[in-house]
């Protein structure tokens, strides 16, 4: 059980919603916008987070787009990880959503929800950071594009008041040869030692990693040293390991040692599965 | 939805078929009313935290964790609790091959596989496979569940071979 009460709002317009916020915020109730809503409710239960108030965005049909528009796909903020991986319109988002939590969690949990979480792995931002995603974003002072580049740095960074509405993702990227693992401790659900998504791109790889460090990220210095074609596999992998942008974890998943040994056998699975393709 | 206040609303459910109408917490989670407000308890509270899997029901026939759920979300979907089930294939092939132990986990079980065949009536083995890993049996009963399920489906993988 929630151990306090929040305010419930479940708006039909991104306006709606705007206001609603700004409304809530001036009150003093800290809202936040709710999805799927899982994290919310179990930080909640644990009275980690007490917000007064949560905007339900489930209601504004522009969240929950899934479609093909000209040459690029949109996928509404909304749309749930299970209904992402059945339409499977982009099939390394497919298996990077099939990866979170359990399936009938993923009948749940949503792609925007995924990515503004405050749990490290997030994994369903990696394909997205691979393919140079935008991200559609409403606030106070209405709509604005940006490069998930601009908003996604360890975490999703947005003004107050804003909200993710749509991902889109060009045509380009989205059949491109991938390889995607997750690897964890023990079994098939739970929260990965080391995951790993990656595309090959005009004869480059391109990867992204969850799991390594207390947040999902992309490295273009690692990526360099994996296409050093100068050097053999187990070098560039050294030199890659080198450019970590911050401390391995350390955490009930494992150490920070056997962390990196998956790391570097996760990194040749890979560059073997793509130069293979 | 009507609101008596910002906090509270009294939501219209569609429960096994009936509806039912229920006064709420905005923060109460869907789990809580069907217990505590209509005394459907065959949906069991477990860790509370949307990874056991024992609370599961079907919300417009997707298996979903109860726990997971604000009522207030639940306006106007179907939900069907392990009480709206009546001698179900899943029910019997559970019973015949004693799919349990202690039985505390069952109803999430059952209703995930209810689920999982309304959803997907041809799953084949992977697909099972995945769909089960949203339940956890303390007893370990999950080789007669297994048995089970395969009694339920007329299962085949990729490559032909039965479950």
């Amino acid at each position: 059980m929630i151990p306090f009460d929040f305010e419930y709002y479940h708006p039909s317009t991104i306006q709606m919603a705007v206001d609603l916020y700004q409304h809530l915020h001036e009150q003093g109730k800290r809202p936040l916008y709710y999805a799927g809503g899982t994290e919310i409710i179990t930080f909640a239960r644990a009275n980690s987070i007490q917000p007064g108030a949560v905007i339900d965005l489930k209601s504004i049909p522009e969240c929950n787009v899934l479609a093909m528009q000209k040459d690029m796909l949109i996928i509404g903020a909304c749309v749930t990880l299970s209904a992402l991986s059945e339409a499977n319109p982009f099939p390394l988002l497919s298996r990077a959503a099939q990866g979170v939590a359990d399936q009938t969690a993923r009948n749940k949990i949503t792609l925007g929800g995924n990515i503004s979480g405050r749990i490290h792995y997030r994994e369903a931002v990696l394909p997205l950071l691979l393919a140079n995603g935008r991200m559609v974003i409403a606030g106070t002072h209405g709509i604005r594009v940006t490069s998930i580049h601009q908003v996604f740095n360890q975490e999703l960074r947005l003004a107050g008041g804003e909200f993710i509405v749509q991902v889109q993702i060009d045509r380009d990227y989205i059949s491109l040869p991938f390889a995607y693992f997750k690897k964890r401790e023990i079994g098939h659900v739970g929260y990965p030692l080391v995951t790993l998504a990656a595309f090959r791109i005009n004869h480059e790889i391109r990867t992204a990693y969850s799991g390594v460090c207390a947040f999902p990220f992309r490295s273009a210095e690692i990526d360099e040293a994996l296409n050093d074609s100068s050097l053999p596999l187990a070098a560039r992998i050294e030199l890659a390991i080198g450019h970590l942008p911050a401390p391995l974890l350390d955490n009930v998943e494992g150490s920070p040692a056997y962390r990196e040994f998956v790391l570097k056998q996760t990194m040749a699975d890979a560059v073997h599965t793509l130069e293979r393709r | 939805m009507s609101s008596f206040d910002a906090d509270h609303h009294r939501v219209e459910l569609q429960v096994n078929g009936e509806q039912r109408t229920v006064r709420v917490r905005a923060a109460e989670t869907l789990l809580y009313t069907l217990r505590h407000h209509l005394g459907l308890t065959g949906c069991k509270p477990g860790c509370n935290n949307g990874d056991c899997g024992a609370c599961t029901i079907l919300v417009d026939s997707q298996p979903m964790k109860s726990c997971l759920m604000l009522t207030v979300e639940a306006w106007g979907k179907q939900i069907t609790t392990i009480e709206g089930l009546m001698g179900t294939d899943v029910q019997r092939a559970f019973a015949e091959n004693q799919a349990f132990q202690c039985g505390y986990c069952t109803p999430g079980f059952i209703m995930n596989c209810e689920g999982l065949r309304r959803v997907h009536p041809h799953a084949n083995e992977e697909t099972v496979r995945v769909w089960l890993e949203s339940n956890i049996c303390r007893c370990t009963s999950y080789e007669e569940i297994h048995r089970a399920v395969k009694d339920v489906f007329t299962l085949h993988t990729d490559k032909g071979r039965n479950l």
